[in-house]
C-alpha cells in the first residue's frame, strides 16, 4: 500500500492531495496539464522538498515532514521514468542500463540485465550512444534504466507524452509487459486516457492540485459526476471483458463480460485473453421497446439507474446491465420524449463498428 | 635562434602557466560549481570576487598579494613559519599571481558549460542511487569537461603572457620570475635588444594562436567524446 498526503504551495498554485494506492498494482494519476500530478510524483521520489507531507510504501516512511523524516531520494529506491527520458549522453545505452543496477543494494530482488534487455527489445541498441537512438527507443531504455535499478516503486512521469501517436503505440505494448513480468508497483502520470485504460489497475483523478477521486478504473469510468472524465467526447464505461469466440466469416469477435456479450470487429487476441472495452457513452443509444430489424450488433436489455445533465441539452443516463454498467449519451429531447425515469426496462444500443480500430481508442487520444 | 637565456625565459613561462592551470583548476571548478548549482547568501559577491581579476588593473591584483602573501603578510608570514614556504620574488609566487589572473577564464568556462548540464540529469543518477559525489563524478564531471579542457588551455595561453600581477608580486629576476613578457619588457629597456625583443614576441604571439586553436578544437573533439555533440 502506497500512503501519500502532500501539501505544497507554489506561487500561484497549491498541492493539496492525499490518496491511498493498492500495492502492488498500477495506479494512474490522471488529471489536465499542469494539474501538480508530475509535483506529486516528484514529491514521492524525493526530488522535491514539499512543506508539509507524508509518504509511505508497504509501511516504511519515505517522507514524514511532522517527524522530520525526508530520506534522500538516492535512498528511496523509487525507480523514475521522466517524459524526457534523461539517459546520460555520455555513457553508451548498456552503462546507462546498468547505472542503477551498480548502485541497487547487493539483496535488493529484481530482473536480470539480461532479462530486462531481452523484455524490451533493446540487445540491439547495448552499443549506441542515446543520441543515436529514435525516441521510442531511449524510452524503452529509460524503462529499464529505472527496471534495472530494482525499484520499489516505479514512478513513470508521461512516459509516451513526447512521443508521436506511432511511437506511443510502439512503446504502450512494453510498458503493459513490464506491468505484467514485474511486481514492483507503478505509479503512472498521464493525461492521456487510452493509457489508462490499457495500464492502470487504479485511478487518482486530480484538478488544480487535488484529488477528485480514488478508485479502480473500472468503478471511476461509470460515474456521471466527474465532468473530468464525463464531459469528455472518448468518456464511457470501462468493460472488463475476455474474448469468448471468433467468427472470421461474420468479421465478428464475441466479447463476454459481466452481465452480458458484447460483438465487436474480428480481433487478433485468442480465445481466453481478458482485455478492456470501453463503451463511449457518445455510441450508446436507448430505446423503450425491443428494436427490430437494426444492423446494430449489441442489443442488450439493461435498467436505467439514474440520469442527469451531461453538458448543454444532453443527458447522461446510467444503465445497469448485470453486474455490469454502462454509460449513454442522448439529448433532452430524447429523455423527454422516450419519458425516460430511472428504474425504466430498456435497450441499449451500440454498434460495433465504435469498437473498430484498437479498442482503447488511440486515434482519439482527446 | 634563441640564446640560452631566452630559452631559459621560455621554459620558465610555460612552466609558470602550467603550474598555476595545475592548482587553480580545482578550486575554479568548485568555484563554478557553486555559482552555477548554489543557492546561498553572499552569491552575488563570490561572483563578483571571482571576476575582479578580469576588471582590475593587473598591478592592483599584484600589489594585493604582495599585501597578503608578502613575507610579512597575514598568509606569508604564517606560509613561511609554518612551511618555510616563500612566494614573493619565486617561481610558485609568479604561478600564484598567474593563477589568480586567470582565475576568471577558467570559472567562466566551466560555468557556461555547466549551465548547459540539465540538471534533470543530475535528478535522474539521484533516482537511481547516486549520492552527491558520486552524481558529480560520474555525470556532472564528463559532461562539463569539454569547458573544463577548454578553459584550462585558454588560462595556460593567457598565463603565458601575464605581466602586471607577477612584475608587481614576484619582480623581473632572471631565471626564477623573468618569464616572456618580462624578459621581452626589459629587452625593450636594453639597448640592442630590438630584435631579442622581437624574436620572443614572435614565439609568444605563435604560443598564443596555439592555445587558443587548441583550446577550440580539443573542446569540439571531447564534446563529440562524451556525447554532447554529434559526430
Amino acid at each position: 500500500m502506497l500512503e501519500v498526503a502532500l501539501r505544497h504551495r507554489f506561487p500561484g498554485f497549491a498541492l493539496d492531495t492525499a490518496f491511498i494506492a493498492p500495492t502492488p498494482g498500477v495506479t494512474a494519476v490522471f488529471g489536465p496539464s499542469g494539474c501538480g500530478k508530475s509535483t506529486l510524483l516528484a514529491a514521492i521520489a524525493g526530488l522535491l522538498r514539499p512543506e508539509e507531507g507524508r509518504v509511505a510504501l508497504d509501511g516504511a516512511v519515505l517522507l514524514d515532514t511532522a517527524a522530520r523524516v525526508m530520506m534522500p531520494a538516492e535512498r528511496r529506491r523509487c525507480g523514475v521514468v521522466f517524459q524526457d527520458s534523461r539517459l546520460f549522453p555520455h555513457l553508451s545505452v548498456e552503462t546507462n542500463l546498468r547505472y542503477g543496477l551498480r548502485r541497487a543494494p547487493r539483496d535488493a530482488e529484481g530482473p536480470g540485465f539480461a532479462e530486462v534487455v531481452d523484455l524490451l527489445g533493446i540487445a540491439h541498441l547495448l552499443p549506441r550512444r542515446p543520441a543515436a537512438l529514435s525516441g521510442g527507443e531511449r524510452q524503452r531504455v529509460a524503462l529499464g534504466r529505472a527496471l534495472l535499478s530494482r525499484p520499489r516503486l516505479l514512478l513513470m512521469d508521461e512516459p509516451l507524452a513526447a512521443l508521436d501517436a506511432p511511437r506511443r503505440a510502439e512503446v504502450l505494448p512494453f510498458l503493459a509487459r513490464v506491468r505484467d513480468r514485474f511486481r514492483a508497483p507503478i505509479l503512472y502520470v498521464t493525461h492521456a486516457l487510452d493509457e489508462v485504460d490499457r495500464l492502470a489497475d487504479n485511478l487518482v483523478l486530480m484538478e488544480a492540485g487535488r484529488v477528485l477521486a480514488a478508485d479502480t478504473v473500472e468503478a471511476l469510468s461509470t460515474r456521471a459526476d466527474l465532468p473530468q472524465l464525463a464531459a469528455r467526447r472518448d468518456a464511457g464505461a470501462l468493460l472488463p471483458c475476455t474474448v469468448l469466440a471468433h467468427d472470421p466469416a461474420r468479421g465478428l469477435t464475441r466479447l463476454g463480460f459481466p452481465g452480458g456479450e458484447l460483438r465487436v470487429p474480428l480481433r487478433e487476441e485468442p480465445p481466453g485473453t481478458r482485455m478492456r472495452v470501453r463503451v463511449r457513452a457518445r455510441d450508446v443509444s436507448v430505446a423503450t421497446e425491443e428494436p427490430r430489424g437494426l444492423s446494430v450488433q449489441n442489443i442488450l436489455p439493461v435498467t436505467l439507474e439514474s440520469l442527469g445533465p451531461a453538458a448543454p441539452h444532453e443527458a447522461m443516463l446510467r444503465l445497469r446491465l448485470g453486474g455490469a454498467v454502462l454509460l449513454a449519451r442522448v439529448t433532452d429531447d430524447a429523455v423527454a420524449r422516450l419519458a425516460l425515469r430511472p428504474g425504466q426496462r430498456l435497450w441499449a444500443l451500440v454498434k460495433s463498428a465504435a469498437f473498430a480500430a484498437n479498442t482503447p481508442s488511440l486515434e482519439n487520444p482527446g | 635562434m634563441l640564446t640560452p637565456e631566452e630559452w631559459g625565459a621560455v621554459r620558465l613561462s610555460l612552466s609558470v602557466a602550467l603550474r598555476s592551470v595545475v592548482f587553480g583548476l580545482p578550486p575554479a571548478v568548485l568555484a563554478a560549481w557553486l555559482l552555477a548549482r548554489g543557492r546561498f547568501p553572499g552569491r552575488a559577491l563570490l561572483d563578483a570576487l571571482v571576476h575582479l581579476p578580469l576588471v582590475m588593473p593587473p598591478v592592483v591584483v599584484g600589489w594585493l598579494l604582495l599585501v597578503t602573501f608578502g613575507v610579512r603578510g597575514p598568509v606569508g608570514a604564517l606560509l613561511n613559519d609554518l612551511f618555510g614556504i616563500r612566494l614573493v620574488f619565486t617561481t610558485a609566487g609568479a604561478a600564484l599571481a598567474t593563477a589568480v589572473m586567470s582565475f576568471p577564464l577558467i570559472v567562466r568556462a566551466v560555468r557556461l558549460s555547466l549551465d548547459a548540464v540539465d540538471p534533470g540529469l543530475e535528478a535522474a543518477a539521484r533516482s537511481l542511487g547516486a549520492g552527491p559525489i558520486d552524481r558529480f563524478v560520474t555525470v556532472t564531471l564528463p559532461l562539463i569537461a569539454p569547458g573544463i579542457l577548454s578553459g584550462a588551455i585558454t588560462a595556460f595561453a593567457a598565463g603565458l603572457g601575464e605581466f602586471g600581477a607577477v612584475i608587481t608580486f614576484v619582480s623581473n629576476i632572471p631565471g626564477e620570475t623573468q618569464t616572456l613578457p618580462l624578459a621581452i619588457y626589459s629587452a625593450t629597456q636594453t639597448a640592442g635588444g630590438e630584435a631579442t625583443a622581437a624574436r620572443l614576441a614572435a614565439i609568444s604571439f605563435a604560443l598564443a594562436i596555439a592555445g587558443l586553436l587548441l583550446a577550440d578544437l580539443a573542446g569540439r573533439r571531447l564534446a563529440i567524446l562524451i556525447g554532447r555533440a554529434p559526430r
